[in-house]
């Protein structure tokens, strides 16, 4: 149960390698179902825009688990991670079309803890706009 | 109607346990299009010191689900299902859950604040062992549009 990352190999500032995430309508129903998150406003476009979505909205949980990809590819164990948290700022629209929503994920060293423990800050953005706010993990590197 | 403060530390029984299958995990992991081989390939898991696979870290919210439903839609605290979103969302991890895992959810309402006409409440979810191992608190914090009393 190690992080194939060094503590002493990272400083503030050290980028881990940037990822995109395509999310199509077949993803949100795949979430769906294997999370048991059935809200309507994840699959309807007729009730989402009905309750004033401008369409079918990923569930923030998908962005989340997304955006936390980052840090784990990185990690190489994703057991090291010690502390995920983040704020649903905006949602991800998910239009019925062949291109769906492109989720841009980056991440960055915010701070060195003690004891191995590293914070990463991440940026999430679809289509320009900021998805997920005060994202952020803390790692405990090898 | 803004929310009730005094509700703020209010305990709810344990979840019946959750039985973490192998293949729960792998298709989690697919669905969200994660092909990590620590959760899908046993024999990577174990190399990194895991008895079986190990779940994406945001699984927890799929054991978490239904105890923290029975807090956030207690009658008493009048949360109106059709005004919540999903605000913010946090696991704190002593382990990852490994396949194998029986794990038992005990939600607790950790806060009750107002911000912008909205009200947001915070529910705590210990996830344990039925042996009692701590495994990851989440918490999950609702926003509830528009109900929060105007000053």
């Amino acid at each position: 149960m190690a992080a194939s990352v060094r503590y002493d190999d990272v400083e503030v500032g050290t980028q881990l390698p940037s990822k995109s995430f395509p999310l199509q309508r077949v993803n949100l129903v795949m979430y769906a179902g294997a999370s048991g998150d059935f809200n309507i406003i994840h699959w309807n476009e007729r009730i989402a825009t009905a309750v004033g979505l401008p369409n079918v909205i990923a569930h923030g949980m998908l962005t989340m688990a997304s955006a936390g990809r980052v840090v784990t590819d990185w990690l190489g164990d994703p057991g090291a991670l010690v502390d995920y948290g983040v704020r649903m700022t905006r949602p991800v629209v998910v239009p019925d079309d062949d291109r769906g929503a492109v989720v841009e994920v980056s991440g960055v060293v915010g701070a060195k803890l003690d004891d191995g423990l590293v914070r990463i800050d991440l940026t999430a953005t679809s289509e320009g706009q900021t998805v997920l706010g005060k994202a952020q993990a803390v790692v405990r590197l090898a | 109607m803004a929310l009730n403060p005094e509700f703020v530390g209010r305990t709810y029984a344990a979840s019946a346990p959750y039985l973490v299958g192998r293949e729960k995990i792998r298709e989690f992991a697919n669905s969200i299009g994660d092909r990590n081989p620590a959760f899908h390939d046993v024999e990577a898991a174990r190399a990194l010191g895991y008895s079986d696979v190990i779940a994406p870290p945001t699984f927890p919210v799929v054991i978490s689900m239904t105890a923290l439903a029975t807090a956030m839609f207690d009658p008493e605290l009048g949360l109106d299902y059709s005004r919540v979103v999903h605000g913010e969302q946090r696991f704190n991890y002593s382990r990852p859950v490994v396949a194998g895992d029986s794990l038992v959810c005990v939600p607790t309402i950790d806060g009750i604040r107002s911000a912008a006409g909205n009200d947001l409440i915070t529910v705590r979810g210990e996830i344990s062992t039925e042996a009692g191992e701590h495994v990851v608190t989440t918490y999950a914090t609702i926003v509830s549009r528009g109900t929060a009393e105007e000053n």
